[in-house]
């Protein structure tokens, strides 16, 4: 462990306006467990692609194994053992595992001795993986155990692995961990980005913590609470979430028997999904990403129809209104995607609160619209928010991405919904503005009104929801109250290990 | 290495500047042209862009101005609603014929009868003539998914087809002498669109293609439906998430461009032009996309890039007869107009930086 492997001293890039890594320098240990820790924008991708040869730094060196290295191109960095996992796979889903790892191979070895040394390096590291499966009919954990076996095949010194649990199950994550502390067993070193602090408690030896650019600290994170790591990323002390104790009122929205038809041929269906929220009570709804999530909250903003099934506001059938009509009945959405769903991107803040606001804040009369209305609308969510803009009159797009998310949920939060529903309300927010928006939402529900979180992050959901279901190809689990819910039994809600089992080794 | 670079905000200067960089660049470029082609380029430039304001026979060029600027800016006015929604009528020639017959059909069945009632019948008729011809694509693609660029482009050689077996049968002359062509409707007064006010151009034509800017301008900047327009185009997600129906606003847009191109038709067939005949149409229907682009799809600039444009079509035809420049040598340099506003328009989004390449 004394053994340094890669070490960095100096790093910097600047791109223009911005400097993504200011004299960032650190040390990864041979078997060495190495978390990089940061908000997003804080510089850990810039410098992991430093590393993997993919951008050239501005200045400053890096030694592996006290030779001065310097990748000009990720192939140079594979040549020196370092190989990497990313967080969006790149895999050809009509071809098997076998091909798509000898696509990315310089001289692949004939198929047969390749499927035989994929299932040798499977069965070592505890990753069972069928050499001759098609892609497409794998899931996430699955794909992302292809990427991990098309790395380890090249013997890597270390192995980066970029936000790698965001697509797993909470089983599927232990899989993952027991792979990669065999790995660390057999002196690879692992250097592991992530925000979920928790994970990183149980996984790392060391954790360099980057904030804006620049390394803020260290810490060895089995010593170090979540929250003292939170507040070193953060650079200020966090507030919790506070839940009031609340009273349910009435059901506010029900879904009976509702399916729906899959808006394209990478959507999704919707398989008589089920589930009511009473007024004042939060549903999280979570699921590894691509099992209906982006349908589930279509269909509840109106943008795509049922095919059968009843949606029912109050006691209303609103199954047949349109998005307007059902923000008039008090049910308001917020997508996941920010730009060019949630928000114009070349529009301004002004016109973006016209967006979703029209109707419920009568920012137009018999069709003319009330310009100054809606600019005072977006101003009141800017305060009210803490979106940090110049104004009302700047383009959607130039706002950073948690401020836009700020602001997509303040317009929503602002329009005294009676139902809300959002869709990954906190994806790439910093901690500061997480916190905000959960907080926004528990007093949402607070003052009377039923919220649904769909949401990929389960730490968030066990954190602010009252109930619990999760949406697995296209069918919703029956929800359950949260506090009676085990680790074990969220993973088996989200469609239990998918076939995964810990091979024995 | 030359490298564009991603505004944050789109910049409002560069908008404002890329149409008049562009004339620039056209009348550099152009005379360049016209040089090569053994003209001398000043005089050539001039020619175009002086004679017809200020030259000598201006008393007959400046009301010209309106009777070309007119069907110009109102096809185009049309067109830009869709643009801006990324609906592409590219087929308003073929509204503009179809418009023109339907309105000419109805004057030429009343005549020789005469009433006040003749003219806006013809009215209504070249509207609902484009209107429906315009709905053909936008049916098909609200229905099937057709392309509304192929199936609108195509059904302009239709109308055209449509034009001449009209002029040569159901609307010929019967007092023609066996010409091809129908009746002169300047020569029936209940069906002409005689000038407002005599010597000045001003036809009915004008006076609403004017109204025509009035209602987009208020319709993009004041009314839900405008908002929508410019949301689908900007965001179609984001526009159906806010409650935008898009087949709805499809046959919206290709119903009122087709509606004015329409108008357009019968303004001209029954003023300017005077007679349905085999080569009524003379591409103002395909200009008028230039017109819509270089008035950056904004109403106001539409009017200016309207009688900009119908400047040129007048310059250029002095230019030929006094100077005697090909007519293709024209139709380049107008197109050259188009391919320089396209080409910095991309300035008003991205920035250009000249940057040292990373050595690897």
């Amino acid at each position: 462990m004394t053994d340094i492997l890669l070490s960095l001293s100096g790093l910097t890039k600047a791109y223009p306006g911005v400097v993504a890594n200011d004299d960032v320098s650190f040390d990864i240990g041979t078997g060495e467990v190495h978390a990089l820790l940061g908000e997003n924008g804080a510089g850990k991708s810039t410098l992991v692609k430093m590393i993997y040869g993919l951008v050239k730094p501005d200045s400053g060196e890096m030694t592996l194994r006290g030779r001065s290295y310097a990748p000009a191109e990720p192939r140079a960095a594979r040549a020196d053992g370092i190989a990497m996992v990313f967080q969006h796979f790149s895999l050809f889903d009509a071809l098997n595992v076998g091909e798509n790892i000898a696509l990315g191979m310089e001289q692949p070895p004939r198929m047969r001795d390749l499927a035989d040394r994929i299932r040798a390096v499977s069965e070592t590291y505890g990753l069972p993986l069928d050499p001759f499966r098609v892609v497409g009919d794998l899931s996430a954990g699955e794909r992302q155990r292809v990427e991990i076996v098309r790395c380890l095949l090249q013997d890597p010194k270390l192995l980066i692995m970029d936000e790698p649990t965001s697509v797993l199950t909470p089983q599927e994550v232990d899989i993952l961990f027991a792979t990669l502390r065999k790995l660390r067993a057999d002196g690879t070193s692992i250097l592991y980005i992530s925000h979920k602090l928790e994970e990183i408690r149980r996984l790392c030896d060391t954790a360099t913590i980057l904030r804006l650019g620049r390394k803020v600290g260290t810490c060895v994170p089995r010593d170090t609470t979540a929250r003292d790591m939170a507040e070193m990323m953060v650079g200020s002390s966090l507030k919790t979430p506070q839940r009031a104790g609340r009273d349910l009122g009435p059901v506010a929205l029900e879904l009976q028997g509702f399916s729906a038809a899959a808006p394209s041929a990478f959507g999704t269906a919707l398989k008589k999904v089920e589930f009511r929220v009473h007024a004042g009570e939060l549903l999280g709804i979570g699921g590894v990403a691509g099992n209906g999530q982006d349908e589930l909250l279509a269909v509840l903003s109106g943008e795509i129809r049922g095919t059968e099934g009843s949606l029912r506001l109050k006691g209303a059938d609103i199954g047949g209104l349109g998005p307007r009509a059902r923000r008039a009945a008090g049910l308001l959405t917020a997508p996941e995607e920010r730009l060019g769903h949630a928000a114009a991107p070349n529009m301004s803040l002004t016109e973006n609160a016209m967006l979703t606001g029209a109707v419920r804040e009568r920012l137009e009369t018999r069709g003319f619209l009330k310009w100054g209305a809606a600019r005072a609308f977006a101003t009141r969510i800017i305060a009210g928010f803490d979106v940090r803009t110049p104004g009302p009159d700047n383009a959607a797009r130039s706002l950073s991405g948690g401020n836009l998310q700020k602001f997509v949920i303040g317009r929503e939060v602002l329009q005294r919904p009676e139902v809300l529903v959002v869709n990954q309300p906190t994806w790439g927010v910093d901690a500061a503005a997480a916190a905000a928006i959960r907080q926004a939402l528990l007093d949402l529900a607070a003052g009377g009104a039923a919220v649904v979180v769909i949401s990929q992050d389960l730490d968030e959901l066990m954190e602010i929801c009252d109930r619990f279901g999760a949406l697995n190809e296209g069918r919703l689990s029956p929800t359950r109250a949260v506090g009676d819910l085990s680790v074990e039994e969220i993973g088996l809600m989200m469609g239990g290990a998918h076939g995964m089992e810990v091979a024995d080794v | 290495m030359i490298v564009l670079e991603k505004r944050p905000e789109p910049s409002r200067g560069w908008s404002l500047a890329t149409p008049v960089v562009a004339v620039v660049a056209t009348m550099i470029f152009g005379g360049i042209v016209f040089g090569l082609l053994g003209t001398n380029p000043v005089a050539a430039i001039a020619t175009i862009f002086w004679e017809p304001l200020f030259g000598e026979f201006a008393f007959y060029y400046r009301p010209q101005l309106l009777v070309k600027g007119a069907p110009l800016v109102l096809i185009a006015i049309g067109l830009s609603l869709g643009f801006r929604a990324g609906i592409w009528n590219i087929g308003a020639e073929g509204q503009y014929i179809v418009g023109a017959l339907s309105g000419a059909a109805i004057g030429l069945a009343f005549y020789p009868a005469e009433g006040w009632y003749i003219f806006p019948l013809m009215v209504a008729g070249g509207a609902l003539g484009g209107w429906a011809w315009a709905m053909i694509p936008g049916l098909l693609k609200v229905r099937f998914g057709t392309n509304e660029i192929l199936v609108s482009l195509m059904l302009v050689y239709v109308a055209e087809q449509l034009l001449a077996s009209m002029s040569l049968g159901l609307l010929k002359n019967p007092e023609g002498f066996g010409f091809p062509g129908s009746r002169n409707l300047q020569q029936y007064p209940s069906a002409h669109n005689a000038e407002l006010i005599a010597g000045t151009g001003m036809h009915w034509g004008v006076a609403t293609a004017m109204i025509a800017v009035i209602l987009a301008y208020v319709l993009l900047n004041r009314h839900m439906l405008g908002y929508q327009i410019r949301l689908t185009g900007e965001a179609p997600r984001a526009a159906r998430f806010a409650g935008v129906r898009p087949g709805r606003l499809i046959l919206f847009c290709l119903g009122v461009s087709g509606a004015l191109a329409g108008l357009a038709g019968l303004f001209e067939v029954s003023g300017p032009a005077g007679q349905v005949s085999i080569d009524f149409n003379v591409g103002y229907g395909f200009t008028a996309i230039i017109v819509a682009f270089l008035g950056r799809l904004h109403p106001v600039g539409i009017l200016l890039a309207g009688l900009l444009m119908a400047l040129t079509y007048i310059g250029g035809e002095i230019a030929q007869s006094s100077l005697g420049l090909p007519a293709s040598a024209i139709q380049v340099f107008q197109g050259m107009l188009l391919f320089f506003l396209l080409a910095l328009d991309v300035l008003t989004n991205y920035r250009i930086r000249l940057v040292q390449r990373e050595r690897s």
